[in-house]
């Protein structure tokens, strides 16, 4: 052995409340010896609108930091030299403007955009499917796309342009080989649109290597190993067969990796650092296919935000692996063994076969416009859904082993484990906002913004006029606002009506009788309008509770996620919906709650509400006190018992 | 939703009282049943609804519909009409349960009162429309100058759509076997207009154009029909959405100013009702009143005279 493999990238996925809380933090977790950063934005920032705009109501600072403009990234990274950090920034459809301000910034501390180390996500077809945090119809988001990936491989060509993100799909359902195939037809999407600009022979090759991916791993380590040994062999052929990518470097699959979040359990919550271990084992112990950069969540991440101390127990658990163990000494343990070779093939062939049926409709934005790809994953997910509760699949704490010592973690309750974002922080941040906008010069402002809509109805490459707007002090709103003039926004399809799920277990006979019997009761089939409002696009449990409603005979009126409490309220009257159920997992249950209950009563309807997400304990009082019928999250995994109660919540407020 | 609707509000288009309204007719409970004839009645006794240009989308999944469904509302909307919908899903056969996700595809002005969109479950095991469908539409006649059904043109749907509805207009995409399906299915008689979506196609979408064209002239040549018109539209773009909306307006205003409606839609009612009444009494209830075209009759005479749906099924039922 000629000595230890350098350690991979160690990053904790964090960012709350305002651009100087979040820099503290950073400095913080740099300080512990964290190597890399990775940037959480937060909506409003991703979905590319300003503090002060209403959709951002209760969403500022809350799932990651604010970035509103020019000086709100220079304060991020205050103190932090961007010629020597490597920074993964979670960001999609406004990946161009957060790379532009990136740029800026950089410009600003001297240094030039060819020594940025970085990623951004750019990955716009996991938020179709997925993640939800798409803004524009897929052209004109492709094409931000490969103009970010052809800005950074002149300029900046240390940068990773984009990660493709099989994670998301995991988490939205995916079976390993679904993973696998969807993030490769993403992939053949970008490249051949990049292909089609006109790039080819060395250009393209090296455009090629650029491109990463993040990965989830989930518990099945043995497995979760096998499918990114089998993601490698399917991209190198890839590029080998498809693109005649000569040089074998440039078609190494890099990847990155958080371990899976969703899986995490509310129940038992100390039982997540072991789970989070486990998982790095799939990314890791194979050296042929071992991630680049890794982060963890926190042990604690089912009940609400992790505070430092926990996101600083999941770097240790990095560091222990890399620096205390002998993993890094060795070459790869599994080169050779029959079982993992089987493995890795049969799942490189399904996910090979998916790949095809893909291309076959027209491409990863095709079939994910038409709906198949969702159709498939929401699929899948309901089968996840359906093995929990039947104990098939064992979650240890919540559907096995469930009887549990007292937790000296968990002694101050659940409200004292976790990090609670200050309230303030979104006022701080519209005052913050209104005050740079004041010192601006306006006519700058103008005459960037005309530039880059003059640039979008043209063909030009969006990222130098976004520069320019960033140095002219150009908004997040206000840039995204004239591309959503020029390009129109877009709705994803649900993917639930046309899901084919199997029929569920017998455990759903009782609850269709009692379904009929409420319907014999109250004259009509219960009417459940399932709604996501506010700027949280999570909607996998949205979409599983839709489904299994319908499965239980409910009539299900659900119409995608980013709706306005008002419209949901509009709806929920409209249709004389019997109960509402809206899922929030921003952190905003509070205030999105409150403002649809208030739009509710403004349209004289009295209907029942339940509410789901992430809730921390100490919000369900406040949620009851608004008149919230029932609270559900993460430990209520059994959907039979949710329906049952939702039954008798509307037979008690019927007539 | 206890309460029963004021026949007032929903005349002046109070969303809640529309919807209220809607439940009540829904209501499938025997003691709710007086009360819903009561406000079909009071609806009915305005005279509102006479006027109501009642349109039917249909075609296969996945061609467009709700996005053309939204392009016409807008244009309507434009030309200041209300309008109202009811978007039809089909029920799963298992467990009787729906998913309404139409209105998700149809863009509102969630302040414009003016519009007002209800899903509905298709009910029963037919597929086609729910029970209490053409007694909704009755509602939404009363309250709005268009009102638009829309359905997932499988099975059952597209020959119930024309019972509740003045026009039909029937949407396709080129190159997706729909054009043989329509031909096959030998539902050519039924639309009143064809749309064929996603003319940005180009000439795959001109071939079916002429495709259709050839087959509807067949059928209308075979019934001594009017032959109706097949345009194109992109229902993304917005192309050829005007003209659409104009041809459903000159077919409804054709009936009007001929004055066929008021026979064509007590006909289309007196099917629909056989059809409820066929549901309710079953082949038996049917043959012993004397086979399906004496109840036809004897419905259309209770419906002539006024009566509402319910009341015209209770009506001939009663006759032994």
């Amino acid at each position: 052995m000629a000595g230890k493999d350098p350690p991979w990238i160690m990053r904790t996925y964090s960012g709350h409340s305002t651009p100087k809380a979040s820099n503290l933090l950073y400095r913080e977790n740099l300080a512990r010896g964290q190597t890399g950063l990775s940037v959480a934005f937060d909506l409003p920032t991703q979905t590319g609108y300003d503090a002060d705009h209403p959709l951002a109501r209760g969403e500022v600072g809350r799932t990651g930091v604010p970035v509103g403009h020019l000086d709100d990234l220079a304060e991020l990274f205050a103190g932090i030299d961007l010629g020597r950090m490597n920074t993964s920034m979670t960001i999609n459809a406004t990946a161009a403007w957060l790379l532009a301000l990136y740029v800026a910034v950089a410009e600003g501390q001297g240094v030039p955009a060819k020594a940025l180390r970085g990623t951004t996500q750019n990955d716009i077809v996991k938020e179709y499917l997925s993640r939800g945090t798409y803004v524009f119809p897929p052209g004109p988001s492709l094409r931000l796309t490969v103009d970010t990936i052809l800005f950074t491989v002149e300029h900046a060509p240390e940068w990773n342009p984009i990660n493709i993100s099989s994670y998301h799909l995991q988490e939205a359902g995916a079976t390993p080989a679904q993973e696998v195939a969807y993030s490769l037809a993403t992939a053949i999407a970008v490249l051949d649109e990049v292909r089609a600009r006109g790039v080819n022979g060395e250009a393209f090759a090296t455009v090629f290597g650029r491109l990463s991916f993040f990965v989830n791993a989930g518990m099945r380590f043995v497995e979760e190993m096998c499918k990114l040994r089998a993601f490698g062999e399917l991209w190198d052929r890839i590029g080998k067969e498809r693109y005649g990518v000569a040089d074998p470097k440039l078609r190494r699959f890099r990847y990155g990796v958080q371990v899976n979040s969703l899986g995490l359990t509310e129940a038992q919550p100390e039982n997540n650092l072991v789970r989070i271990a486990l998982e790095m084992l799939g990314v890791t112990l194979s050296k042929g296919a071992r991630a680049r950069a890794i982060q963890l969540p926190a042990w604690n991440e089912a009940l609400g935000l992790p505070r430092p101390w926990d996101q600083q127990l999941s770097l240790r658990t990095q560091q222990l692996l890399a620096y205390e163990t002998d993993l890094l000494e060795y070459g790869d343990l599994f080169d050779g063994s029959p079982v993992v070779a089987a493995k890795t093939r049969e799942i490189g062939e399904a996910a090979w076969a998916e790949v095809e049926r893909v291309l076959e409709r027209g491409g990863a934005m095709s079939a994910v416009e038409s709906g198949y790809v969702k159709e498939r994953l929401v699929a899948s997910g309901a089968r996840r859904v359906a093995a929990i509760e039947s104990g098939e699949q064992v979650v240890v704490g919540v559907n096995r082993f469930t009887e549990t010592a007292e937790s000296p973690l968990m002694a101050g309750g659940a409200a004292d484990a976790i990090l609670r974002v200050d309230p303030a922080a979104e006022r701080e941040q519209i005052e913050r906002l209104a005050a740079f906008r004041r010192e601006r010069d306006p006519s700058g402002v103008a005459r960037a913004l005309d530039a880059l809509r003059a640039a979008a109805q043209g063909r030009e490459n969006l990222v130098p006029v976004s520069i320019a707007a960033a140095r002219a002090k150009v908004t997040t709103g206000e840039w995204a606002g004239a591309l959503r003039e020029v390009f129109g926004e877009y709705r994803a399809p649900t993917g639930v009506a046309g899901a084919r799920v199997p029929e569920l277990s017998g455990g759903f006979a009782p609850l269709r009788e009692r379904v009929a019997e409420l319907e014999r009761k109250i004259g009509r089939r219960p009417k459940l309008l399932v709604g996501k409002p506010g700027l949280d696009g999570h909607s996998n449990g949205a979409e599983q509770i839709a489904l299994f409603a319908r499965d239980a005979g409910f009539e299900v009126v659900y119409e995608g996620i980013r709706l306005t409490p008002r419209e949901l309220a509009r709806t929920a009257a409209d249709e004389s919906v019997h109960v509402v159920g809206l899922s929030i997992l921003s952190g905003a249950h509070v205030e999105l709650t409150r403002d649809f209950i208030t739009e509710l009563a403004a349209r004289e309807v009295k209907i029942p509400v339940v509410v789901g997400g992430i809730i921390p304990e100490a919000d369900r009082g406040t949620l009851r006190a608004l008149g919230v019928a029932a609270v559900y999250t993460p430990k209520d995994f059994q959907i039979a018992r949710i329906l049952t109660e939702l039954c008798e919540i509307v037979e008690r407020s019927a007539p | 939703m206890s309460r029963a609707a004021d026949p007032s509000r929903v005349l002046a288009r109070d969303p809640a009282s529309v919807a209220r309204a809607i439940s009540m007719v829904e209501d499938r409970r025997p003691e709710a049943e007086a009360a819903a004839i009561e406000l079909l009645r009071a609806l009915a006794g305005s005279g509102r609804g006479a006027s109501c240009q009642r349109v039917g989308v249909t075609g296969p999944p996945g061609v467009g519909k709700s996005t053309l469904a939204s392009a016409l509302i807008r244009s309507w909307r434009a030309g200041g009409r209300s309008v109202g919908v009811l978007a039809v899903d089909p029920s799963s056969p298992h467990s009787g349960g729906a998913l309404l996700g139409d209105r998700a595809r149809i863009e509102l002005d969630p302040d414009d009162r003016d519009v007002f969109v209800r899903s509905m479950a298709s009910g029963g095991q037919l597929g086609g429309l729910a029970r209490a469908a053409g007694a909704v539409v009755e509602v939404l006649s009363a309250a709005f100058d268009v009102v638009l059904i829309e359905t997932v043109g499988v099975g059952q749907s597209e020959t119930d759509i024309e019972h509740v509805a003045d026009s039909v207009l029937f949407v396709v995409q080129p190159a997706s076997g729909d054009v043989l399906q329509f031909i096959k299915a030998g539902i050519v008689e039924i639309p009143d207009v064809v749309a064929v979506n996603k003319a940005d196609l180009g000439a795959v979408a001109l071939r079916a154009v002429a495709e259709l064209q050839g087959a509807l002239r067949l059928g209308a040549e075979a019934r001594g029909l009017h032959q109706p018109p097949v345009l194109s539209t992109s229902a993304s773009t917005g192309a050829g959405v005007e003209a659409l909306r104009s041809a459903l307006d000159a077919h409804f205003a054709a009936l009007v100013q001929g004055g066929q409606l008021p026979a064509v839609r007590l006909a289309k009612s007196a099917a629909w009702a056989t059809r409820l009444f066929a549901q309710r009494y079953g082949e038996r209830g049917i043959e012993a009143r004397g086979g399906v075209r004496a109840v036809r009759g004897a419905l259309e005479i209770e419906l002539a005279r006024g009566a509402t749906l319910f009341e015209a099924l209770d009506g001939v039922a009663a006759q032994r």
